[in-house]
C-alpha cells in the first residue's frame, strides 16, 4: 500500500489488471535423465547428503508400498502414500538444520524418515499399540517427533499453516536462527488458515517457509476446480511475500531453493512461499480410488516423471551409487519394514488410562469418576472389551503406565 | 419401495429435490463427477448439469458463506461438509450467520432455503477427525434446526423436509450405517415431519431416547433387556433443535424412567438439556434418576474406540441401575 501511494501515478481512466502479465517460472535444474541443464551451474549437494535424502526417498518409497499392501491384506486400518512428491519433501527437508521445526499435513513421512525416524517409531503409530506416544489415539500416519522437530499430524487440513506463523514468530525472539517450515497440499491452500498465516508472516516478518505441494488434486478435485489463478505461488505477491514455483520431482532444485528460502527466513526475516509441481501418484489414501477421476495415461505420464529414478541417475552419474547398492538397500529395507510390522502387531493395545490421560495436564475429578465407572463396566463384561479388559489387573498393579 | 442403504436415500432424495424444484443445488468438496468422498451425490452433476452440482475449493468457511448468500438470494443450496468433523472453519458462518439472518433483519432478508449435509459419528476407525458428533455445538444456537436420521427411509424423507423447511437445517448422516443400514424406501416424492420425535417401540418400564446411529445400539440393548422381562419404549428424537418435549415427557409420564444415549462426550450434550427439561416437567413421575450413556469426556479415540463408544452394554447396565434404583 505504502508503495502505491507514493511511488505508482495515479491514473485518470479506469485501468484493471489480473496479475495474467506477471509470469512464474519454474525452477529446475535436474534433466529427467538424470544430467543437468547447463547453465543450473555445480549443485551444492555433497556426498553424505545426497546418499542421506536418497536413501530417505528409498525407505519412503519400500514403507509406503509395504504398508498399503498390509491395508489391504486388512492387517492396518488406512493408509496414505508420499509416493511420487518424495523430493519435494525429502529435499525441502535436507535444506534445513536438522533443529528446524517442520509442521506438516499428512503426506510427507519422507521428512521424517530423512530425520532418522526409526521403523519401530512408524510401526507403533501406524498400529496404534502400547509404544505409540500419543497411545493409538490417531489414526494410522499421525506421526509426531519432539526429538526430530515434527509436529504431530492433526487431520483438518491447514490448520498448521498459521501455527508455522507463530511457531516461527517465537523462533525469531528466541534468537538461534532457527525457522519452520510448513508443507500442506494446493488443496489446503485454499482454507482461510492459509491466507491468514501468509498475511502474519509477513507483516511479522517470521522465518518461515510455506511449502505447497501442487501435486494436481485434492482428494478428486482437479486443480482446475480449485483455483483460477496462477498455481499458489502468485498468491505471495498480494501479501508482499517471497516466492518461487520449482519442480517438485527434482531433488536438486527443491534443495537450492529451499536452502536459499531458508537463508531469506533466517537472515532476512522474509517468509518465503514455495510451490513445488508434482503429482500424487499414488491415492489420495486406501480409502480412495482415483480411476474414478483421472486417467491411467495422465498417472503414466507422471510415472515417467518419477522423482527417485531421476535422482538415482544422478547419482550413478556423479559415481555416488550404483545398482548392486540400490539392490542391496531396498532388499534390507523391505526386509527391516517387514520384520518392524511384524513386531508391532504383536505389541499390546495402550493401557486404558491413556484414554483419558493428556486430556488436561491434571484429569479433573468427573472424568476420573468415568474412567473409574469405564474400569468396573469392562470388568463385568471382559469379553466384549479385548483391547483393554486382558491387561487392566497388570495396569492398576502399577498404576496405568500412561 | 426400493430397498436402499442410507447413502442411497440420501442420494435419491437430492435427486428428488433437484428434480422438483431447479433452485435446488448440490455442492462441496468432491461432490462433483466425483460424487462424494462416499458418494452421496453420485450422478448428481450428470443429470443436473455442473451448474448445479459441483466441487468447490477446499474452504468450509468459504462453502457455508457462499451457501448463505446463495439461500439469501432465494436458492436453495444443499451444501455438504465432507465430515462433522470438519465443520468448525464454517462455526462462524452457521452460528453467527446463518442462525441471525431471520432474527437481526426482522424478516427482511432471511437462509431459510440453506441445508448442510454432514456425515458424522463413530464406529468407522476414524480417530478424533472422523468420528464426531457435534449436534450439541449448533443445539446450543437459536436459529438452527439440527435433524439426524436413523434409516434410510428416515433419510430420505427428513432430508427432503429439511431441504424445504422455512428454516436452515443442519442435516448429520450417520456415516457409519451409509453402508450397513438397508431397508425400503418410496421411491415417490415423500417428507417426514421435522421437530417430531417418533416412538419407534412402546414399553411400559422404561424410556430410552436417541437419534441416528445410536438408535440401533439402545434397540440392542432394549432386546437384551426385554429377556429380562424389561418393558422399554423406545423413541427416536429425529429433530435435535427444536425438539419435540411432549413426545418424550408423555412417554416418561408413562414409564417413570429415561435413559438419553449419544455418542457425543457427556458434558454439555444434548442429553443434559434433556435431562433438565424431563426432570422439571416429569418430577413427581419419576422413579429413578435419568440416566446419561454418552461417550466419555475426552477426545474420539482410535484404538481404544469401543472402550469410548456408548454401547449396547453400556445402556443395557444404565437399564439395570435405573429399574434397580
Amino acid at each position: 500500500m505504502k508503495k502505491n501511494q507514493t511511488t505508482v501515478k495515479p491514473v485518470h481512466k479506469p485501468i484493471f489488471a489480473n496479475g495474467d502479465d506477471i509470469q512464474i517460472p519454474v525452477f529446475t535444474q535436474l534433466k529427467p535423465d538424470g544430467t543437468v541443464y547447463a547453465d543450473a551451474g555445480p549443485s551444492s549437494l555433497d556426498e553424505p547428503t545426497a546418499r542421506r535424502i536418497y536413501r530417505a526417498m528409498l525407505y519412503t518409497r519400500v514403507l509406503d508400498e509395504r504398508m498399503l499392501a498390509a491395508q489391504r491384506q486388512g492387517r492396518l486400518s488406512f493408509y496414505m502414500q508420499c509416493t511420487g512428491e518424495e523430493a519435494a519433501v525429502i529435499g525441502s527437508t535436507a535444506a534445513l538444520d536438522d533443529a528446524d521445526m517442520i509442521m506438516a499435513q499428512y503426506r510427507e513421512q519422507g521428512a521424517l524418515a530423512y530425520r532418522g525416524f526409526t521403523t519401530d517409531e512408524f510401526m507403533d503409530q501406524l498400529f496404534g499399540n502400547e509404544r505409540d506416544p500419543a497411545h493409538g489415539r490417531q489414526m494410522p500416519i499421525h506421526y509426531g517427533s519432539r526429538d526430530l522437530y515434527y509436529l504431530t499430524i492433526s487431520s483438518p487440513l491447514a490448520t498448521q499453516i498459521p501455527q508455522a506463523t507463530g511457531y516461527a514468530y517465537g523462533q525469531k525472539l528466541a534468537g538461534k536462527g532457527n525457522c519452520t517450515l510448513t508443507i500442506f497440499g494446493e488443496g489446503a491452500a485454499s482454507e482461510g488458515d492459509f491466507h491468514a498465516a501468509l498475511n502474519m508472516a509477513s507483516v511479522h516478518k517470521v522465518p518461515v517457509i510455506f511449502l505447497c505441494r501442487n501435486n494436481g488434486y485434492a482428494i478428486s478435485t482437479p486443480v482446475a476446480e480449485q483455483f483460477a489463478g496462477d498455481g499458489i505461488a502468485a498468491r505471495a505477491f498480494g501479501y508482499r511475500m517471497q516466492s518461487i514455483r520449482v519442480d517438485g520431482n527434482d531433488i536438486l532444485a527443491m534443495y537450492e531453493a529451499t536452502r536459499e528460502a531458508r537463508r531469506l527466513a533466517v537472515e532476512q526475516n522474509e517468509p518465503v512461499l514455495i510451490e513445488a509441481m508434482t503429482y500424487r501418484l499414488a491415492a489420495h489414501s486406501s480409502s480412495d480410488d482415483p480411476s474414478g477421476y483421472r486417467s491411467k495415461k495422465e498417472e503414466e505420464a507422471w510415472h515417467k516423471k518419477d522423482p527417485l529414478r531421476r535422482m538415482q541417475r544422478w547419482l550413478i552419474e556423479h559415481g555416488w551409487w550404483n545398482e548392486d547398492e540400490e539392490r542391496e538397500l531396498t532388499e534390507s529395507l523391505r526386509r527391516e519394514v517387514l520384520d518392524g510390522m511384524k513386531q508391532a502387531e504383536k505389541r499390546r493395545p495402550p493401557a486404558l488410562e491413556t484414554l483419558v490421560s493428556d486430556v488436561y495436564a491434571e484429569t479433573p475429578p468427573l472424568l476420573r469418576e468415568q474412567f473409574e465407572a469405564l474400569e468396573a463396566h469392562i470388568r463385568r463384561h471382559p469379553e466384549t472389551y479385548p483391547k483393554s479388559a486382558p491387561w487392566l489387573d497388570d495396569d492398576s498393579a502399577t498404576e496405568g503406565r500412561a | 419401495m426400493s430397498r436402499m442403504n442410507l447413502l442411497q436415500a440420501v442420494n435419491n432424495a437430492l435427486d428428488t429435490a433437484m428434480a422438483a424444484d431447479e433452485r435446488v443445488l448440490c455442492f462441496g468438496e468432491d461432490v462433483g463427477i466425483f460424487g462424494g468422498v462416499f458418494r452421496a451425490t453420485s450422478h448428481l452433476q450428470e443429470k443436473y448439469g455442473r451448474a448445479r452440482c459441483f466441487n468447490t475449493p477446499l474452504v468450509e468457511q468459504g462453502i457455508i458463506g457462499f451457501a448463505n448468500g446463495l439461500a439469501a438470494q432465494g436458492s436453495v443450496p444443499v451444501a455438504e461438509i465432507q465430515f462433522a468433523d470438519y465443520i468448525y472453519p464454517a462455526f462462524d458462518q452457521l452460528v453467527n450467520e446463518t442462525a441471525k439472518f431471520r432474527y437481526r433483519s426482522g424478516n427482511l432478508f432471511d437462509v431459510g432455503g440453506l441445508t448442510v449435509r454432514a456425515p458424522y459419528g463413530g464406529g468407522i476407525a476414524g480417530g478424533h477427525y472422523h468420528s464426531q458428533s457435534p449436534e450439541a455445538y449448533f443445539a446450543h444456537t437459536p436459529g438452527l434446526t439440527v435433524v439426524v436420521p436413523r434409516n434410510p427411509h428416515q433419510a430420505k424423507g427428513l432430508l427432503l423436509a429439511s431441504i424445504r423447511s422455512p428454516d436452515p437445517v443442519i442435516f448429520f448422516e450417520p456415516k457409519r450405517l451409509y453402508r450397513a443400514s438397508v431397508g425400503e424406501v418410496p421411491d415417490e416424492d415423500y417428507e417426514l415431519p421435522l421437530r417430531q420425535a417418533e416412538v419407534i417401540k412402546e414399553g411400559n418400564d422404561i424410556t430410552l431416547l436417541a437419534w441416528g446411529a445410536q438408535m440401533e445400539v439402545i434397540e440392542q440393548a432394549a432386546e437384551m433387556a426385554e429377556k429380562e422381562g424389561v418393558s422399554c419404549e423406545l423413541i427416536d428424537l429425529r429433530t435435535i433443535v427444536p425438539w419435540d418435549i411432549e413426545t418424550v415427557v408423555q412417554s416418561v409420564l408413562k414409564t417413570g424412567r429415561l435413559i438419553v444415549s449419544h455418542e457425543a462426550p457427556l458434558t454439555g450434550g444434548f442429553a443434559s438439556e434433556i435431562a433438565a427439561t424431563i426432570q422439571s416437567r416429569c418430577f413427581l413421575y419419576l422413579e429413578s434418576p435419568i440416566e446419561r450413556v454418552t461417550g466419555l469426556d475426552t477426545p474420539f479415540p482410535l484404538t481404544l474406540e469401543k472402550e469410548y463408544m456408548p454401547g449396547p452394554l453400556k445402556v443395557l447396565d444404565a437399564i439395570h441401575r435405573t429399574m434397580d434404583f
